[in-house]
């Protein structure tokens, strides 16, 4: 004779409530804010001359393949960064003429200028923006 | 060039064709018996299957059918391997390589003026005649391997080892170290660019003179040559590669990164972030614009 012990009921929707409210709170973080708008930039565009360009040569960036340089700062969360280069602020125009030629903007910075035109600039900064 | 840098399945010279060859008819052959074996046993699982005699199949699958195929695969592979090229320098280009941790220091002849010419991490070869390198380590086992040209060969401290490359046609045909040498041996690469005849000679020509322009106060305070030879600027080193056509190269640090001015900046700024390990210690007192400069010198050395 097998004995069948009813098994009480779980409350289904309180984890499913906790787990709302986590997200909802975690929204709070600031990351829910749409990255800053590149006019004409395309981050796919963006992250693939990234690869082109071997920013990887000197930068730790995420997505991007690469040996994870170490001689410029990592770029991860650069989306979230107030400054370029320790005192520019961080705005898609200044990033995209930094990416441009940083020598224009800090002469005797360490970053050289690739030949990067102002189009492929936007469309990196684009994708930069979007590290966050 | 729509065939992949670095393939075996994709052969560019005559000796590698064999190679691919040899091993199309091992999978096929192996595939054929596979299909065979598993088709005898769905075979034997039927319920009305007839039962057959052990011996039989001793004899037949375990001696007679192993001794013919394995025959005619050892006299056809024998006969097939004979038309490999044969690994001597007579009657072929010679070019020198040393194998080293972790890049690869190239020697040509220059028919002028019968000097040395040394060069790194590239060799360039005349395509449609067959090449013969020479090759030794100046510190452990390496072996060289350009999948789609040729089988691998050990480059041992000590003996000196040889390798016949012969590319039908101009290409390039990234290589690799296929013996484990290290921390970097996964960055021991190199890159074999077949020219056709006419222009692998005006290269070994150009490649043959000295640096231009011949000075830069930059190598110095840089103190390069300690470890790298610029012909015309800085001779005699040659713990590093030599530099005299870096600006030349498909590649810097062996085949690590493409060669263009932000790689070498950066190469040259933390070698030990891209490549740890490597023998070329970080810049530690070198400011922004003279790291610039630097590049920008290195890479107008074509």
């Amino acid at each position: 004779m097998r004995y069948h012990f009813p098994l009480p009921a779980l409350p289904r929707a309180r984890p499913l409530c906790a787990a709302g409210l986590c997200l909802a709170l975690l929204a709070g973080c600031g990351k829910d804010e749409a990255p800053q708008q590149v006019s004409g930039g395309d981050p796919v565009k963006g992250q693939r001359l990234m690869a082109q360009y071997q920013c990887a040569a000197c930068h730790t960036i995420p997505e991007v393949p690469g040996p994870a340089g170490n001689a410029g700062p990592p770029l991860e969360q650069f989306g979230l960064r107030s400054y370029i280069a320790g005192g520019i602020p961080n705005t898609p125009d200044n990033l995209s003429r930094w990416l441009d030629n940083p020598q224009a903007m800090k002469p005797g910075t360490a970053m050289p200028d690739l030949g990067v035109s102002p189009e492929e600039a936007r469309h990196m900064a684009a994708y930069l923006l979007t590290l966050r | 060039m729509s065939a992949p840098l670095q393939s075996v399945l994709h052969p560019a010279g005559p000796d590698a064709a064999i190679i691919a060859n040899l091993s199309w008819v091992l999978f096929g052959g192996g595939a054929v018996i596979f299909v065979a074996v598993m088709a005898l046993m769905v075979l034997s699982m039927r319920r009305d299957a007839r039962p057959v005699a052990a011996r039989w199949w001793i004899a037949g699958a375990g001696i007679a059918f192993p001794v013919v195929v394995l025959s005619a695969l050892l006299v056809w592979s024998t006969w097939r391997s004979a038309e490999l090229s044969p690994q001597t320098s007579r009657g072929a280009m010679s070019i020198g390589v040393t194998a080293k941790m972790w890049w690869w220091e190239v020697r040509y002849h220059d028919p002028v003026s019968g000097r040395e010419v040394v060069s790194a991490n590239e060799i360039r070869i005349p395509a449609g005649r067959p090449v013969y390198l020479g090759l030794t380590s100046s510190d452990v086992i390496h072996s060289l391997w350009v999948p789609a040209l040729n089988g691998k060969m050990d480059t041992v401290p000590g003996r000196v080892t040889g390798l016949t490359l012969h590319a039908d046609k101009p290409g390039i045909y990234r290589g690799q170290c296929a013996e484990f040498c290290g921390e970097q041996h996964a960055r021991m690469a190199l890159h074999v660019i077949a020219l056709a005849p006419d222009e692998f000679e005006r290269w070994l020509a150009k490649e043959a003179q000295a640096a231009a322009p011949p000075s830069s106060p930059l190598i110095e305070r840089g103190r390069c040559q300690s470890c790298h030879t610029i012909r015309g600027v800085a001779s005699g080193a040659r713990l590093g590669p030599d530099l005299t056509h870096v600006g030349g190269r498909l590649h810097i640090a062996a085949g690590t990164l493409r060669n263009h001015r932000g790689a070498l900046a950066g190469w040259i700024a933390d070698p030990q972030a891209i490549k740890p390990g490597a023998r070329m210690p970080a810049a530690l007192d070198i400011d922004g614009a003279t790291l610039q400069a630097l590049a920008a010198y290195l890479e107008q050395l074509k």
